[in-house]
């Protein structure tokens, strides 16, 4: 059961006012991946990760997390093995107090307080937080919101962690904390995020999505290399790159 | 005041609930019990009291000199709300014509006495209510709510009330500052441009309210907010209520104010 296998298979689907969002979208994510995935805005990357837990079920097609489909039934299953992390912290945290937010998981997902209170120690400790467990979220920071949420969802030991533009509003010294946290994470991972520079740092593999569908899909050393492809998507090359 | 003043006056009353003194450390639970037989009391008098209820002010004092709550800050508070109580007891003396006393030859009305009466209670009531919040933290107050009985819906919503009221309050600020630097003197600030921010607002509004549903489903949320609060009420705890419960008895029972004077009295003869 430790294969953290993530799985589209001709996934469409329409919001209720008819924007198509996904158009058949078809990958197969292995056990410790570590995947990007990058796109113009309005591609549809954000519809796309809220399928990894059922937040959105698919239209048509489906979606396989380990070996689970996705359906209404089994989307509280599978919400134990994927956690999800927001592109806004102010809406991932909403808990009165940073601990109360970090317990929220733990304790929904059954566990005993001793076991809470471990999991929020190492959870906080791994973002470097610890300090901040008894603040209420709004007198936070940018930067520390988004640690706290990242360890909220740390907390539940998720096998696969999905993240929407996690160094969005990071300043450079934190969203460099961030990636070396990101690359401690082993399993598997899907990072939909602008920030190329950073895709190109812990994915060793991006897909590209446009349109609704993917266009690309390939290691990250190719598709980021590729200045015509990531044009044709209101992409450029990743900074890192731009000067050779 | 400005809509950032007000603003950064409702994060004060939470910073100062935040500070580190003997109230502050108190136990929620008691604190709220202490402060509804206070409201209950002092409510509990008839409409034309006016002397017993003086001595009531020893709590709200005594409460923000323990807790180190500027009385200003309190003050402006309890004016800032003054209106309606004002309003409701106002035509009070004219109504209300049969004198009952005559103090150096001018006839004063019943109706004075009850508008008086009113006043004090209002201040008393908002004063109390006030500084509970400012000497104990907004999820503590809900937390004792929610062992005290209420249901866990109704906690809830306090407490996402709590924490979003924060994040509402910057996007409208954000939203009237975007205005106000677009809108040459009076032209923007028109009740038509009003109407549509707020509608602007609500819609954003619901917006992130579909996201944080979805954040704390993908959290395990299934109905019921968890906590692990564990507070236990001590001595000191009971002391302070016994404490409480004695003072708001005796006076509410004996005439405290009338002995005083008595005593006063024969001290000078």
């Amino acid at each position: 059961m430790s294969h953290h296998i993530i799985e589209f298979k001709d996934v469409f689907f329409r919001y209720p006012d008819g924007t198509e969002a996904l158009r058949g979208i078809h990958f197969r994510i292995n056990h410790g991946e570590s995947v990007g995935i990058v796109g113009a805005n309005g591609s549809g990357k954000s519809t796309l990760l809220q399928h990894m837990n059922g937040c959105l079920l698919p239209t048509s097609g489906t979606v396989t997390i380990g070996d689970l489909p996705l359906t209404r039934k089994t989307r509280q299953e599978i919400r134990r093995k994927v956690g999800i992390i927001f592109q806004n912290p102010d809406d991932q945290l909403f808990m009165p107090t940073v601990f109360d937010d970090v317990a929220f998981g733990p304790l929904n997902l059954g566990l005993d307080e001793a076991c809470v209170r471990e999991r929020v120690h190492r959870a906080l400790g791994m973002v470097h937080g610890l300090d901040l467990r008894d603040k209420p979220p709004h007198h936070l920071s940018g930067g520390q919101k988004s640690s706290v949420a990242i360890a909220s969802v740390i907390a539940m030991e998720p096998d696969i962690l999905a993240l929407d533009e996690p160094a969005a509003n990071l300043d450079p010294k934190s969203r460099r904390s961030l990636i070396a946290f990101l690359k401690t994470f082993t399993h598997s991972k899907m990072i939909a995020s602008h920030d190329l520079d950073l895709i190109l740092d812990i994915c060793e593999r991006c897909i590209v999505i446009g349109d609704g569908s993917v266009v690309a899909d390939g290691p990250s050393a190719e598709i980021l290399t590729n200045r015509t492809l990531l044009e044709e998507n209101n992409l450029e090359l990743p900074l890192s790159l731009q000067r050779c | 005041m400005t809509f950032d003043a007000q603003y950064f006056d409702i994060g004060r009353l939470d910073r100062l609930s935040y500070r580190d003194t003997f109230v502050h450390h108190l136990d929620p639970r008691v604190k709220v019990i202490a402060t509804m037989l206070f409201l209950f009391t002092v409510i509990s008098f008839p409409k034309y009291e006016v002397v017993a209820l003086v001595p009531f002010f020893l709590f709200p004092v005594l409460l923000m000199t323990l807790g180190e709550i500027p009385v200003w800050f309190i003050l402006r508070k309890v004016l800032l709300v003054s209106p309606f109580a004002i309003l409701i007891g106002v035509f009070n003396p004219f109504l209300d014509t049969g004198t009952v006393a005559v103090i150096a030859g001018i006839p004063i009305s019943a109706g004075s006495f009850s508008f008086l009466s009113i006043l004090l209670k209002f201040t008393l009531t908002i004063s109390a209510a006030l500084l509970l919040i400012a000497t104990t933290s907004f999820p503590g107050v809900c937390h004792a709510l929610r062992r005290l009985g209420l249901p866990s819906l109704f906690v809830s919503q306090l407490l996402f009330q709590y924490r979003y009221i924060f994040v509402l309050m910057e996007e409208a600020m954000r939203i009237t500052r975007a205005r106000d630097m677009r809108s040459f003197g009076t032209r923007g600030a028109g009740i038509k441009v009003f109407v549509r921010l707020i509608g602007t607002l609500f819609v954003r509004t619901v917006d992130r309210a579909e996201r944080i549903y979805y954040a704390m489903l993908s959290r395990g949320f299934q109905g019921d907010i968890p906590s692990l609060r564990r507070t236990r009420i001590d001595v000191t705890d009971l002391a302070y209520l016994t404490a409480m419960v004695m003072f708001l008895a005796v006076f509410r029972f004996f005439r405290i104010t009338e002995g005083i004077g008595c005593f006063a009295q024969g001290l000078l003869r």
